[in-house]
């Protein structure tokens, strides 16, 4: 283990601690895509959960970037995906609701 | 440091393993859409990753592309789910 400053040890422990916390709310979104028991759930355990850990790691990460540039870029791409994601979640859900075959759950294989 | 971005990839990597077997179960195409949409997410945080752990910031611009290209997948589904390609149900509710 090299040298570390206070300050590069500070922003290396708030990387782990957010890094971390994000990983749990992935897997949390995850476990909920296949163990819920239909599809209006499992969409609303996985349009929220996966992105609040993705903010999370990117949260984290930003302690680690070198110039301010990349934390900029790092915000921009957690900005798109939760506005992307809040826009696809009520998409899907209303096509499912209303189109697709299968939206009681019963599927829509032959 | 670098060691713990690599283990955090791999959860991640698991995440997008199980959400490819919500794809295999189905039962709905909108399942499988949102499993796309969760390897999507997953994909960005993976990339995000291996940009820390490796310092490259080339990846940051894949990560966004990826991001973008997962959001267009999403809609596009949305508008295949209507004959006309309209994808708006609210259109021909009257």
């Amino acid at each position: 283990m090299p040298y570390q400053t206070g300050l590069a040890m500070l922003a290396n422990t708030a990387t782990i601690i957010l890094v971390l916390l994000g990983l749990f709310f992935f897997v949390a979104g995850t476990v909920g895509l296949l163990r819920f028991p239909d599809l209006h759930s499992r969409l609303h355990a996985l349009t929220k959960a996966d992105n609040l850990g993705l903010g999370l790691v990117t949260l984290g990460l930003a302690f680690q970037m070198d110039d301010a540039w990349s934390v900029a870029k790092l915000v921009l791409i957690w900005l798109l995906a939760v506005l992307a994601a809040a826009t696809v979640a009520q998409l899907v859900a209303r096509a499912a609701l209303s189109r697709l075959p299968g939206a009681d759950g019963r599927g829509d294989e032959p | 440091m670098m060691a713990f971005f690599y283990l955090a990839a791999v959860v991640l990597l698991l995440t997008v393993a199980a959400s490819l077997w919500r794809i295999y179960l189905g039962p709905t195409r909108a399942d499988r859409m949102m499993s796309a949409q969760l390897i999507g997410t997953s994909g960005v945080g993976i990339m995000l990753l291996l940009a820390a752990a490796q310092g490259n910031e080339a990846i940051l611009d894949a990560a966004l592309i990826l991001a973008l290209l997962a959001a267009f997948a999403a809609v596009a589904f949305v508008k295949s789910s209507s004959a006309d390609g309209a994808g708006d149900r609210e259109e021909e509710d009257d």
